[in-house]
């Protein structure tokens, strides 16, 4: 069975009955490790309750942060404070100037943009660039996908195409997440690859975003993270006896 | 001489807080393949609604299998069945009816 991850899920932390819904479906869809948002005020106590809820239902738990920087300066704040306790950093970009800064950094794993307003989807060739160069990945939320209708929808389907198709020509991952702050918008990892279609994302490629490109950054990261880690590239193999 | 259309049949879990009947969950999936493909996509995809479950709460549709992906992508995109929140998880594709229903038939 493919190892499917959801790195997007939104419960309101402190709200545990809920997040207690939204794990137990996710777990029910298949899904083995999910990312829950949390926010700078979420307490040791919380994420070590939400870890147990996950471990009971056998799901992975990834921590997570979304960050909004206004600008570049706090962005970089924000990543000097958080990024050695969190596993994964998500950065909305908001403005151009974030962007390119979240592209070129390395300690960004998700570069995301606002669904809503197409003007503000900086994604293009020099973003690419530079994402594919610090190894970030383009998060694509696909609660979007389900909640807007009409005009917004093709809107955002028209800009989601010509992202994927500009992420595969510079090689950055693309990462698929459900992005739902409701259980009733989740659905297995299988379905949203049949909605990703509507984006113009082969099915194996699709498949990829949601189990291969997230698993790698999970990986990744927990290595950093881990008492093994020096640098980039050079990590404890063994300890000798003091 | 007409040629054999090849079809493809779907098995769907209706997911809500409400019963609904067949017509209901088909209205809805009609509702979305219209909306995201349009009419001239809706014709294409050939539709039918072959079965409901009301126990299972399971669905069964046909389409042309040219079509498959875009009634895929209309099943997932189904929020609303009957004016009420609801999920449509695809459960199974199959060639026949018959091979649908036998790997259909020890699910819950």
């Amino acid at each position: 069975m493919k190892f499917y991850v959801d790195l997007h899920l939104c419960p309101q932390a402190n709200n545990f009955s809920y997040v207690n819904e939204m794990v137990e479906k996710a777990a029910a869809f298949g899904y083995k490790a999910v990312g829950i948002t949390m926010s700078s005020n979420t307490t040791t106590e919380e994420i070590q309750k939400i870890k147990e809820l996950c471990s009971k239902f056998e799901v992975d738990f990834v921590s997570r942060i979304d960050l909004a920087p206004k600008s570049a300066g706090e962005l970089l704040k924000n990543l000097r404070d958080l990024r050695r306790k969190v596993e994964i950093i998500a950065v909305e970009c908001t403005s151009k100037q974030v962007a390119r800064q979240a592209a070129k950094d390395r300690r960004v794993d998700l570069i995301k943009f606002p669904f809503v307003n197409p003007k503000k989807r900086f994604f293009d060739a020099a973003e690419a660039e530079l994402a594919s160069g610090s190894s970030a990945s383009l998060e694509i939320d696909m609660a979007s996908l389900l909640t807007l209708q009409g005009f917004r929808r093709v809107v955002l389907l028209s800009s989601l195409r010509r992202e994927v198709q500009i992420a595969n020509k510079a090689h950055v991952p693309v990462v698929l997440s459900s992005g739902a702050d409701d259980p009733i918008l989740l659905r297995t990892a299988d379905d949203y690859c049949s909605l990703a279609y509507l984006f113009g994302m082969e099915h194996s490629e699709a498949r990829q975003a949601f189990s291969k490109n997230p698993k790698a950054i999970i990986e990744r990261n927990r290595m950093k993270l881990s008492s093994e880690f020096v640098a980039p590239g050079v990590y404890v193999v063994r300890r000798g006896k003091s | 001489m007409t040629r054999y259309v090849r079809r493809r049949y779907i098995a769907v879990k209706v997911d809500g807080n409400k019963e609904f009947d067949g017509k209901e969950a088909f209205d809805a999936v009609w509702n979305s393949l219209t909306k995201l493909f349009g009419e001239h996509g809706a014709s294409l995809a050939e539709l039918f609604l072959i079965e409901y479950n009301q126990e299972k709460r399971q669905a069964v549709f046909r389409c042309s299998h040219k079509a498959l992906d875009l009634v895929k992508a209309s099943i997932v995109a189904v929020t609303e069945v009957a004016n009420e929140k609801a999920c449509l998880q695809i459960i199974k594709v199959s060639g026949t009816l018959k091979s649908l229903r036998t790997k259909t038939a020890n699910l819950p």
